[in-house]
């Protein structure tokens, strides 16, 4: 397994101490909050987390695409050694499409209604290679037959409410890959599709990426998902990064409660489970976070010290990064084993 | 010993299109196209498949939400389509639904206390002096808290809300209640407190669940038996164990492949349909399956197969509407992808 600190990897993206707000009437909100991560070429990076957890935020962030009253307020997004937050709105519109695409989870809502799918790719081509219509529309083609698109030809002139669900996102792919990028941010690409597309398109992904070399961030609240195309996980929760690591190693050996949480209650298809184990209470409200670890109101383990202190996320020295003080030599309680004693000694159900 | 509290049969639900100038129908959308299933008493028996199949038309016909265009429901013994639509009323006591969307099923501008007593005011399950308490049990039993009597749904979060709605379906004591995707909405940790309150719920109170949902995960959770509908029909239904450890049918084994597994280590073997769902209106002839299996021939083209069993391939109760169950189990016919 490659480790993500290997020097001979390139890293495409450098996320760091991303802090994101929205100022509201009622006060800041912090989104995203000091969040960390790089992204190495040709590699695959999942963040995980569930609504409100900042995770589409900081892919909004990276494309620089947050408005009003939202503001990326600190920190550094480096894309190929160049600060991304530096650039004016004219470098960013070079940017985005070109060497950094974006697809969303409802291409109805991101495909325009009233120019053909033919068009919408030819624009990429037209805006930032300069080709002519008739040029731009020939590569258009060619990339419809690349995403499997049925009788592409005809597909050029269709507009996106005569496509299907799997057949839209396919278009949008087409639209996002048309430049070639060196970075797709994909925003829970398939949550909106059934399973049987579902599957078609993440593996359509999968070959692409593979054969175009590009590098991926795939925000998605779907651990199937995850353990399935991703090479590294971080793992959101509140606005901030609770555990990063490889693939395999998130998923054999979690670290952080809330990620043992999300898997212990994860209804699985293929596996018996009696009763599912629960993450009592719900996620905090971001304009009202607690002071210490943001997990701490719902952790089975939290002590004193967590509900005080705010944890940094840790080397755990096997590829593994945990922000909980479970894992450090401060931990002032009996010895846990997170996976296994997860759980809360009274009745679960409130 | 287990009686059937509903048994559903021919059930036939088609929404007329129509056009042309004069408005005149010129097609018809099969949602649900002849199916027959029972419910057992006291169980969970899940729908599952995918946008357009049939499986919430089914759970909206059978409570007779929009009226089924054929066929037969019968409810502890009443056959539900033969009532007037004030008994329907009145039946609907015993045969409660709980929505996917907890933001569009609840009255916004109702506090807990009313959206709870409307539901009694109507089917007149206790006297007026009594609504107060029970109002109370019920949030506690859903775990909400009593303090929380005179908030509006706009002051609860998603998952809170879904059991607003668990307790009002509650609130009427009901036999049965049919959820509609009632945990599609919410966020894994909350989907698994919902979870686990139905069954408890089901536990305590003897209820008997229709449980709709495109979720295998979830189904095989919560669920006694299981039907796969595909394009308005059933295309098998089984002992969830057995279906989820045997399907028989080449739709069901591609749903159960499909679904991405939370385990990076487990490779399994996918497989991967071809296209798109076909439409309901025209639906292909013969097996609807056809146009996307892998196994099809010129019989599956023509001939409708039935619901049925093999009692040397399948448990008891596990049908599978496939003409080639005995030939692809036994590899005489080999995948064409």
């Amino acid at each position: 397994m490659d480790n993500l600190k290997d020097n001979d990897t390139k890293t495409i993206i450098k996320v760091d101490d991303l802090q994101t707000s929205f100022f509201t009437h009622k006060g800041e909100v912090k989104a995203v909050d000091g969040v960390h991560f790089d992204v190495p070429a040709g590699k695959t990076l999942g963040i995980v987390g569930e609504s409100g957890s900042g995770k589409s935020i900081t892919a909004l962030s990276i494309m620089r695409l947050i408005e009003a009253p939202g503001r990326v307020k600190g920190g550094s997004i480096t894309f190929n050694g160049e600060d991304l937050l530096a650039k004016s709105e004219a470098e960013m519109r070079r940017i985005r499409g070109n060497k950094i695409s974006m697809i969303f989870q409802e291409p109805m809502t991101s495909l325009n209604p009233v120019y053909t799918i033919g068009d919408q790719i030819a624009e990429s081509y037209q805006i930032h290679q300069g080709l002519s219509k008739k040029q731009a529309l020939e590569k258009a083609l060619g990339m419809l037959e690349l995403v499997g698109i049925p009788s592409p030809k005809a597909r050029l002139k269709a507009y996106p409410h005569e496509l299907s669900g799997g057949m839209r996102q396919r278009a949008m792919i087409a639209i996002a890959l048309a430049c070639n990028p060196e970075l797709l941010i994909a925003d829970e690409p398939t949550t909106a599709l059934d399973v049987t597309i579902q599957a078609q398109i993440l593996g359509l992904v999968n070959d692409l990426q593979k054969d175009l070399g590009m590098s991926m961030l795939l925000i998605t609240h779907d651990l199937g998902v995850v353990a399935e195309t991703c090479d590294y996980v971080a793992v959101m929760y509140a606005g901030k990064i609770v555990e990063y690591a490889d693939v395999n190693t998130l998923f054999a050996n979690p670290k952080h409660p809330y990620t043992v949480g999300l898997l212990k209650s994860l209804p699985r298809h293929d596996i018996d489970q009696e009763e599912l184990e629960v993450i009592r209470g719900m996620v905090p409200r971001p304009d009202d976070l607690p002071n210490g670890c943001r997990f701490a109101p719902r952790c089975p383990f939290a002590r004193e010290m967590c509900v005080e202190r705010l944890p940094d996320l840790e080397d755990q020295g096997d590829g593994n990064q945990v922000r909980c003080w479970i894992h450090t030599d401060q931990w002032d309680g009996p010895e846990v084993n997170v996976r296994d004693d997860y759980g809360y000694s009274e009745s679960t159900q409130s | 010993m287990t009686t059937d509290i509903l048994k559903v049969r021919n059930l036939k639900q088609y929404f007329p299109i129509k056009g042309g100038i004069l408005g005149r129908k010129v097609n018809d959308v099969k949602a649900v196209d002849d199916i027959s299933f029972e419910v057992k008493e006291g169980e969970t028996l899940s729908i599952v498949g995918e946008s357009g199949c049939g499986k919430s038309t089914t759970g909206r016909a059978i409570l007779r939400l929009d009226e089924p265009t054929e066929g037969e429901v019968d409810f502890q013994g009443q056959d539900l389509l033969a009532l007037s639509k004030k008994d329907m009323r009145r039946k609907r006591k015993d045969l409660q639904i709980i929505f996917q969307d907890p933001y569009a099923s609840i009255n916004p501008r109702q506090t807990v206390r009313q959206i709870l007593s409307e539901a009694m005011e109507i089917q007149d399950v206790l006297p007026k002096d009594k609504r107060e308490a029970r109002i109370k049990e019920l949030m506690k039993t859903v775990g909400l808290g009593e303090h929380q009597i005179d908030r509006f749904p706009h002051e609860f979060s998603g998952g809170q809300r879904q059991r607003i709605g668990i307790a009002r379906a509650l609130s009427v004591d009901p036999k049965m209640i049919i959820c509609d995707e009632s945990v599609s909405a919410l966020d894994v940790s909350i989907q698994a407190q919902v979870l686990n309150l139905l069954k408890k719920l089901q536990r305590d109170y003897n209820l008997t669940y229709l449980f709709i949902s495109h979720d295998l995960g979830v189904v095989r959770h919560i669920s006694d038996r299981v039907l796969v509908m595909y394009l308005g029909k059933i295309v098998e239904i089984a002992d969830k164990k057995s279906l989820f450890d045997n399907p028989k049918h080449p739709y069901t084994k591609t749903l159960l492949s499909a679904i991405p597994v939370p385990d990076p280590t487990k490779k399994k073997e996918q497989i991967v349909l071809k296209g798109d769902v076909p439409s309901p209106i025209d639906p292909p002839t013969g097996c609807r399956f056809h146009t996307r299996c892998p196994f099809a021939t010129d019989k599956c083209v023509e001939e409708d197969p039935e619901l049925r069993n093999n009692d040397s391939l399948m448990q008891d109760g596990h049908r599978a509407a496939c003409h080639y169950i005995e030939e692809i189990e036994s590899g005489e016919m080999k995948p064409n992808y």
